[in-house]
């Protein structure tokens, strides 16, 4: 479970550069839910998720993963409960080692790392086992250095390295964005399979609207840094892409109109 | 064959180094200059230990430490007080400077008959080859001492580049090597990458120092001058090191450093031998990383193009 409260991050605060990014966002994500956070560019979406992983210090609000506060951890510490996919297919991975060590260095998330040899045989099963379930043929080339691979299979790579060991939350900031669009859907399809399978907790960020519409159980939209909008249950079931879109432009059209006539039409007509 | 032993047990004592520099420069990929100040940190803390008459091992420990908390303040410098990696490096090879003339005392500590690390082994050789102070090697008479110094050094190397491989290949060494690929992603997979940044420069300076140790036992002499350039001598033998072994695992990378700076150091001899002036040393050493750093790439463009133009034509 995922709890924020007024959660405020301005970048620059009082120089002409100043970004509110995020303008007090109040957030809760139950156990088990996969949710999508959709949004313009500039929306704030990955500084959210920023923020929940501990890359900066908020200026206010809490952050608390399964009742536990962890605002002030540093984001080493949060990343033994939070797994993390980056955007940029290269950012997850360590490009000049092995396959079979990126993984090593994932199998010990959150535990603590001693002077065992971090290849030992049952390790090196228990890898090759689990990296043929990817389908990708990778298990043959666990000693090839990682950064030989295409996007699609870092990417995929990097998705059974964060989900190794059960997170409480898993972040997915547009890991599907950089690839092509048939890595893209094999990306999308296995973080659906691993989020189901172990029922985790999961907030995903997309540009796509039908990522947003098929994937997750709840959408969560998100504006100039708060969230206008979320959509769950048997609503979250009847949305489609183009009432999303039509959601955007009336937010959009929303805030054209002064603050003030807009509070007045509001009380005008409900 | 002088030559060759000198060359040997030099290039041996200076793989220490080269395998220090190369923790930091290719594992860390963080330009260390401390080097240059932690070699000589390690000379003359065993030099003044062993004209007090400490036991030898335990100078050369206690000069490896020395080195280690050198580089132990630049990761400090650079990871808590945000200092860029080069300066921070510069100010403690600067400071170090001074801590060496306060340890020595003054500029220049001889060794003349004080028990070393070679001593035990030239004791042993003396009583196999029936107490005479040579040695015959393939027809060469050598010098006991020598022989002796020759073997402890190849005994130490080997030992520590074992440890070393050993290391890298644990856990914690997995994640120190990922630390200088990837630190975004290490911190995504719960290390503290400064604590390891930190921890590996510490243990670069410790080799470094450690080898400053042997060079002054070997030599007899600790010198406060006799860092300068270490740090461009050791990425040189590491490129000669990487040409000849490649740099795909940690062992081989490891082999490559000791057989790079063994090379390098035969070359120097046998230049020195042909009659190089001794002053111009650095500055081939520093025209020979340039080369190795950019030539590679231009031979690569140059090639490209020519091909280019055979294309077009
Ligand atoms: N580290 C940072 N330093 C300064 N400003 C930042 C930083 N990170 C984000 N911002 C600013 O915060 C605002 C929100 O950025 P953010 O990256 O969260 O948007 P986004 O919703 O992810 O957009 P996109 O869809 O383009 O990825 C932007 O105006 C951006 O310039
Ligand atoms: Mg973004």
């Amino acid at each position: 479970m995922l709890d924020l409260r007024q959660i405020r991050k301005t970048f620059f605060p009082d120089t002409p550069n100043e970004v509110q990014a995020l303008c007090g966002i109040d957030l809760l994500i139950p156990e088990g839910t996969f949710a999508a956070i959709i949004g313009t560019n500039g929306s704030g979406k990955s500084t959210l998720l920023n923020a929940v992983a501990g890359a900066f210090e908020l200026d206010q609000g809490g952050i608390h993963i399964d009742g536990r506060e962890i605002t002030t951890w540093p984001e080493y510490r949060r990343a033994g409960l939070i797994g993390r996919v980056f955007q940029n297919p290269f950012a997850g991975t360590a490009a000049d080692m092995t396959i079979a060590e990126n993984i090593a260095l994932a199998m010990r998330r959150g535990c603590r790392r001693g002077f065992g040899l971090a290849l030992h045989r049952t390790a090196r099963a228990e890898i090759a086992e689990r990296v043929r379930t990817l389908n990708l043929g990778l298990e043959n080339r666990l000693d090839n250095p990682i950064g030989t691979l295409s996007g699609g299979q870092r990417q995929a790579l990097t998705l059974l390295m964060a989900t190794w060991r059960r997170p409480r939350l898993l972040l997915l900031d547009e890991h599907t964005a950089a690839l092509d669009p048939k890595s893209a859907a094999q990306v999308a399809e296995l973080t659906l399979t691993l989020i189901r399978q172990e029922k985790l907790t999961a907030l995903m960020v997309t540009h796509s609207m039908q990522q947003a519409v098929q994937l997750p159980e709840r959408i969560i939209m998100m504006h100039k840094g708060r969230v206008v909008r979320q959509y769950e249950g048997q609503e979250k079931d009847r949305v489609r892409a183009p009432d999303l879109l039509a959601a955007f432009d009336q937010v959009r059209r929303r805030e054209q109109l002064d603050p003030a006539v807009a509070a007045l039409l509001a009380k005008q007509y409900g | 064959m002088t030559l060759v032993i000198g060359a040997l047990t030099i290039g041996l004592i200076l793989s220490l180094l080269s395998m220090g520099v190369w923790i930091s420069f290719r594992v860390l990929r963080y330009c260390d200059i401390t080097v240059d100040g932690s070699i000589t940190l390690g000379a003359s803390v065993v030099a003044i230990l062993l004209v007090k008459g400490w036991s030898p091992w335990t100078a050369t420990l206690v000069a490896t430490l020395a080195g280690a908390a050198a580089g132990l303040v630049t990761g400090i410098l650079h990871t808590r007080f945000k200092i860029q990696e080069l300066l921070a490096g510069i100010l403690v090879m600067t400071a170090l400077y001074s801590v060496n003339l306060r340890v020595m005392g003054r500029s220049n500590v001889p060794l003349l008959d004080v028990e070393t690390l070679a001593s035990p082994m030239a004791r042993l050789i003396t009583r196999c080859s029936s107490n005479s102070d040579t040695l015959g090697v393939c027809g060469w008479q050598v010098p006991v001492q020598d022989a002796a110094m020759l073997v402890t050094v190849l005994l130490v190397t080997v030992a520590v580049a074992l440890v070393i491989r050993w290391f890298l290949l644990t856990h914690i060494g997995t994640a120190l090597r990922a630390t200088g690929d990837n630190p975004q992603m290490v911190r995504a997979q719960g290390v503290n990458h400064r604590t390891m940044v930190v921890f590996g420069l510490a243990s670069a300076n410790g080799l470094v120092g450690m080898s400053g140790a042997l060079l002054a036992q070997y030599q007899g002499f600790a010198d406060v001058q006799m860092g300068i350039g270490m740090m461009v001598w050791g990425l040189a033998s590491i490129i000669i090191g990487e040409a000849l072994a490649g740099r795909t695992t940690p062992g081989l990378a490891l082999c490559g450093a000791i057989m790079g700076t063994i090379l390098f150091r035969l070359l120097v001899a046998i230049a020195l031998r042909w009659g190089l002036n001794p002053n111009d040393l650095k500055m081939v050493t520093a025209l020979f990383v340039f080369a190795a750093l950019v030539l590679p790439d231009s031979v690569k463009s140059a090639m490209h193009r020519f091909f280019k133009r055979q294309h077009h034509a």
